[in-house]
């Protein structure tokens, strides 16, 4: 295991601290997805990635968003939109619990004077058709991170399987650097010229945001825009196989995906608006998960999410 | 021989730490007997990263089998030869052939095992139980396709004696069995080999682990109280959180902190609730005021800093999740001061079963049911019907909503602060229990009579719908909910009826059914009708209600029979009469006179029934003193007579010792009776006379209980 480094300063050392390590262990640094998502495991580069022989390792920024989870920026730790931290290799490597406790190490979470265990927590995702076993990891009592072996994602069984690693990056950070509200921890070196704090960047957001979740959002337009995105995730992947362009069999699965994504945040957006109700609710999941099925085994057809003949 | 067993993986959960010890344990031993060894003592252990299995005094070998086996006769057609070969894969040469007495010649098989080495057949065992080991849930990892709890990555497996300890070679999924663990995740560096099980044990310990739960438990009990105590304070103990705690750290290091002034004035249950479900902490109380003012916590190591920053951080947690609870606390006080309609409003479209409507309409059939019980167990109608209206409003609360398993408990509190009286409150927290066969059973009147409405509403609604427990398989709880009934019952001593209040359930459930069955139809998805016919159906669940009492009784020791016996006869369905007949019937079965009696009840009810069967009549009165012979047969007129006057009485004031004690003056009579007299007399009216007088005898008896139902 990598000594600890010193404490980080801000939040964005801490993000910049993982990169590097995630980097050093040859992970593929990604950008976040382009979409609105609510979590880093809707990102394709894991949902779409864990399926298929193919081996694969990315690590990456998401930002995330919880409508119902809005305070107006007031809450100290609670917020709809958010950043998790996300590594995914496939095959699990065997020492994937050292890798992960090294790059604890790497942003001031020092094992010889902090409590860290692994709790078990087994993850499930309804609207992904995914689940897998692993555990809460607690720092001091608090929940650190999400620690997965992927079984099944879309239906599909992991095969092999992706270890999976989520990091809430406030709440870490907040307990790194020993803040007790969000909105004043220092996003940037507090000894830059400009030192801004998480509040100065999205308090604002954070209040505009809620607004609009709560009760400004347009839900005769959402629920037109649910109903519009899972026709086009079904059509795309309707269409035949060869493009008659290029002449190419060209499987449509990531756009198809991004129609799933589309609709899942657009059923966030209506729950956080209150009008879907208790038995709908469970229909709508079915619904999004349906969508997410039928592009993971689009994926499955693909160069990117078949089964290799051999595995190196 | 001594076998040492350790399977190392990745974090076991706590919950399964237990359970996966007893099958390592039995697993591996089994599997070694079925192979031929014999072992003298055995003991499983774990750790969050580990299961140990230590065998002692192991044969180092299995015997040498020699079987036997008989085949077809020698002169079998070919197909049954052909078959025996095949089964015991043997040719024909190598059969023994051997002649009866009669000169039959038939055909035997002597198959020979040789006896097997320790180490092969532990091989073959421990991967075969490593193989099928029933993990509640169990995954795979990396390319493999082996499943385990989480990722197992290595297998210790030494076999020692007095010449020294050796590796078992194995391998499963290209794991391959070593004589090395490893310590501590953190606080001990590398693996390290042993040599069997004490130096396992001593090493572990040396490398930071304790591998004996029961030890981990001990320490961790030991160093929370004296925590606790040199603050002035007091643990509060909790059993199921300080073996799940053990089962969650190697090493444990328990630390003690106070809770933050701002949340002292919190409910002690939501305090309690808070730290053991979210942060695993026990409640540290101040034994003068009984108020809970600080927790322990136990860490997996040791610090530098004696714990101080592992402390901190647990506090920080302790006060973001306690900051929930005072938010939910203050809204749902607010509600509660309002009177609470708003949670009631709330239970609207809280689906409680589809077929049985939300829970709001469960509420209004309780409310109604613990009108009806009020006046029978000595509580007032209005009070117990406004007790059972608010007793689920908490379940709309934001703290019920966080922590289910302070439903009325917290419903107490908030009917409190809504200005209803102490007994409406109470009936909030207590009309779930009891919940078992041994937790207390409420004895308030009001609280007695929503208790029983809330389970038979729920009981009267599953049989109304027809979804009874069957086998295995009770989802709805619904043995739990009739041995409730029993035993606010019999606790509070009640003499009520079940039948009924069993139909007035029935009534308010099966309106509600037919409701609900309109509202789908009119939603153009009509159910499927139950087809109830509530007399049967009714004397279904009172017989489901008996089941449940024989269960409850047999554990009081009171035998199957005996409650059948009591079953008979009427007014069964008064559940305390019922059980005070029983414990008399037992007694009396116990006493000197019991079996004797019992057997000349027995020896009558049988010539008498036999003759009935024989004759196609009924021998069920007329019998005479004037046509009595014998002494001993007028004697037994005389018996009957003086027994009935006194039976009678004390069965109409259930004073059933006494009639037991009547009917058992009977034995001697009738025992003499027996000796004296031929009942199958030449003379038919002799004959009649003396049948007609073994119907009395039956009569009286069986007016006490159904004796033909004991057995012996």
């Amino acid at each position: 295991m990598t000594a600890p480094l010193p404490t980080p300063k801000s939040f964005q050392e801490i993000i910049l601290r993982l990169m590097t390590y995630w980097a050093g262990h040859g992970c593929a640094i990604l950008q976040p997805y382009d979409m609105e998502v609510g979590a880093g495991t809707f990102h394709p580069a894991t949902t779409l990635r864990s399926l298929g022989t193919k081996p694969w390792a990315a690590a990456y920024v998401q930002p995330s968003r919880r409508p119902t989870d809005g305070r107006y920026g007031e809450n100290p730790n609670r917020l709809q939109h958010y950043y998790q931290y996300q590594v995914i290799i496939k095959p699990s490597p065997p020492n994937l619990q050292d890798l992960y406790l090294g790059s604890l190490a790497a942003i001031g979470l020092d094992p010889s004077i902090h409590d860290i265990r692994f709790v078990e927590d087994d993850w499930e995702s309804p609207t992904l058709g995914a689940w897998g076993l692993g555990w809460e990891v607690w720092c001091d009592g608090m929940e650190v991170s999400q620690f997965t072996y992927f079984q099944q994602v879309g239906g599909h069984d992991c095969k092999p399987v992706s270890g999976e690693l989520t990091y809430g990056l406030e709440r870490l950070a907040m307990y790194v650097l020993g803040i007790d509200h969000v909105m004043t921890m220092p996003f940037n070196d507090p000894q830059s010229p400009i030192p801004l704090t998480y509040g100065d960047i999205f308090r604002q957001t954070e209040e505009e945001y809620s607004r609009h979740n709560f009760d400004a959002a347009d839900t005769a337009m959402l629920f037109q825009h649910f109903e519009n995105a899972e026709k086009e995730c079904a059509r795309l992947l309707d269409v035949p196989e060869v493009d008659p362009k290029t002449g190419k069999r060209i499987i449509m699965a990531h756009p198809a995906y991004d129609q799933t994504i589309k609709a899942s945040h657009l059923f966030n957006l209506l729950d956080a608006r209150g009008v879907i109700s208790v038995t709908e609710r469970q229909a709508y999941i079915g619904r999004v998960r349906a969508l997410a099925k039928k592009c993971a085994d689009a994926f499955r057809m693909t160069e990117a999410g078949a089964d290799a003949a051999v595995v190196s | 021989m001594d076998l040492l067993i350790e399977l190392f993986s990745e974090e076991i959960p706590a919950r399964m730490a237990a359970k996966a010890r007893e099958d390592l344990k039995s697993m591996v031993t089994q599997g070694l007997v079925d192979a031929g060894l014999t072992y003298a003592s055995a003991g499983a252990f774990s750790t969050p990263r580990r299961l140990t299995l230590s065998v002692e005094g192991l044969s180092s070998e299995s015997r040498p089998v020699r079987e036997e086996r008989k085949g077809p006769r020698a002169d079998a057609p070919p197909a049954a030869l052909e078959g025996f070969l095949r089964s015991t894969g043997l040719s024909l040469d190598q059969l023994e052939r051997r002649e009866d007495k009669k000169g039959v010649a038939t055909l035997y098989a002597v198959l020979e095992k040789p006896g097997r080495r320790a180490p092969e057949i532990i091989a073959e065992v421990l991967e075969a139980t490593i193989r099928t080991f029933p993990w509640p849930k169990s995954m795979r990892w990396g390319s493999g396709t082996l499943k385990w709890v989480r990722p197992l990555h290595s297998i210790l497996c030494l076999l020692s004696d007095e010449s020294g300890a050796h590796v078992v070679p194995m391998s499963v999924d290209g794991i391959t069995s070593t004589n090395t663990t490893e310590g501590h995740r953190f606080l001990s560096k590398g693996r390290f080999p042993v040599t069997g099980f004490d130096d396992y044990a001593v090493k572990l310990k040396r490398a930071h682990v304790v591998l004996d739960q029961a030890e981990r438990e001990a320490a961790i009990l030991q160093g929370a109280q004296n925590l606790a105590f040199a603050a002035g304070l007091e643990l509060v103990e909790d059993r199921g959180l300080l073996t799940e705690i053990a089962g969650l750290v190697e090493w444990p290091v328990p630390l003690m902190g106070r809770i933050a002034e701002g949340f002292l004035h919190l409910p002690p249950e939501v305090l309690q609730t808070s730290m053991k479900e979210h942060q695993k902490f026990f409640s540290v109380k101040n034994p003068r005021t009984g108020r809970i003012e600080a927790f322990v916590t136990v860490a997996n190591t040791e610090t530098v800093d004696q714990g101080a920053t592992i402390l901190k951080g647990n506090l920080k947690v302790l006060g973001a999740r306690l900051s929930d609870a005072r938010f939910f606390w203050d809204n749902d006080l607010r509600v509660a001061k309002a009177g609470m309609g708003e949670w009631l409003e709330g239970l609207r479209p809280v689906t409680f079963h589809n077929k049985l409507g939300s829970q709001a309409d469960r509420i209004t059939r309780i409310e109604a049911l613990a009108r009806d019980i009020a006046p029978l167990v000595g509580a007032d109608a209005d009070v117990a019907a406004r007790a059972a209206r608010l007793a689920k409003a908490d379940l709309r609360s934001a703290m019920v909503g966080e922590f289910p398993e302070l439903q009325g408990k917290m419903g107490r509190y908030y009917a409190l602060e809504a200005g209803e009286t102490p007994e409406v409150a109470n009936a909030a927290r207590d009309h779930y229990s009891p919940l078992g066969p041994t937790d207390t059973v409420p004895t308030d009147p009001v609280s007695v009579a929503v208790a029983l409405a809330d389970k038979i509403d729920t009981l009267t609604g599953f049989w109304a719908i027809d979804e009874k427990p069957t086998g295995s398989k009770d989802p709805f709880a619904l043995r739990r909910a009739a041995l409730g009934v029993i035993r606010l019952v019999l606790g509070n001593g009640l003499t009520i009826g079940l039948s009924k209040l069993i139909l007035s359930g029935f009534d308010k459930n099966r309106e509600a059914v037919a409701l609900i069955n309109a509202r789908w139809v009119e939603a153009g998805n009509p159910m499927t009708a139950v087809d109830m016919d509530p007399t049967v159906t009714s004397a279904d669940l009172l017989a489901f209600f008996h089941d449940r009492l024989k269960v409850f009784l047999k554990d009081q020791g009171i035998r199957h029979d005996v409650i059948d016996a009591c079953l008979a006869l009427p007014g069964n369905d008064d559940l305390t009469l019922l059980v005070k007949r029983a414990e008399a019937l037992a007694a009396f079965l116990k006493s000197e006179d019991g079996p004797n009696l019992l057997q000349g009840f027995k020896r009558a009810n049988t010539i008498l029934t036999q003759a009935e069967q024989k004759d196609g009549v009924e021998y069920s009165y007329g019998a005479d003193i004037k046509f009595a012979e014998t002494d001993a047969e007028r004697a037994l007129f005389a018996a009957l007579d003086a027994a009935e006057k006194s039976i009678t009485p004390a069965m109409r004031a259930e004073d059933f010792p006494a009639a037991m004690a009547a009917m058992a003056t009977l034995r001697a009579p009738i025992d003499a009776f027996f000796t004296a007299t031929q009942i199958n007399a030449d003379n038919p009216i002799l004959r009649r006379n003396r049948l007609n007088l073994l119907h009395r005898i039956r009569a009286i008896c069986s007016g006490v209980a159904d004796l033909t139902r004991i057995e012996g």
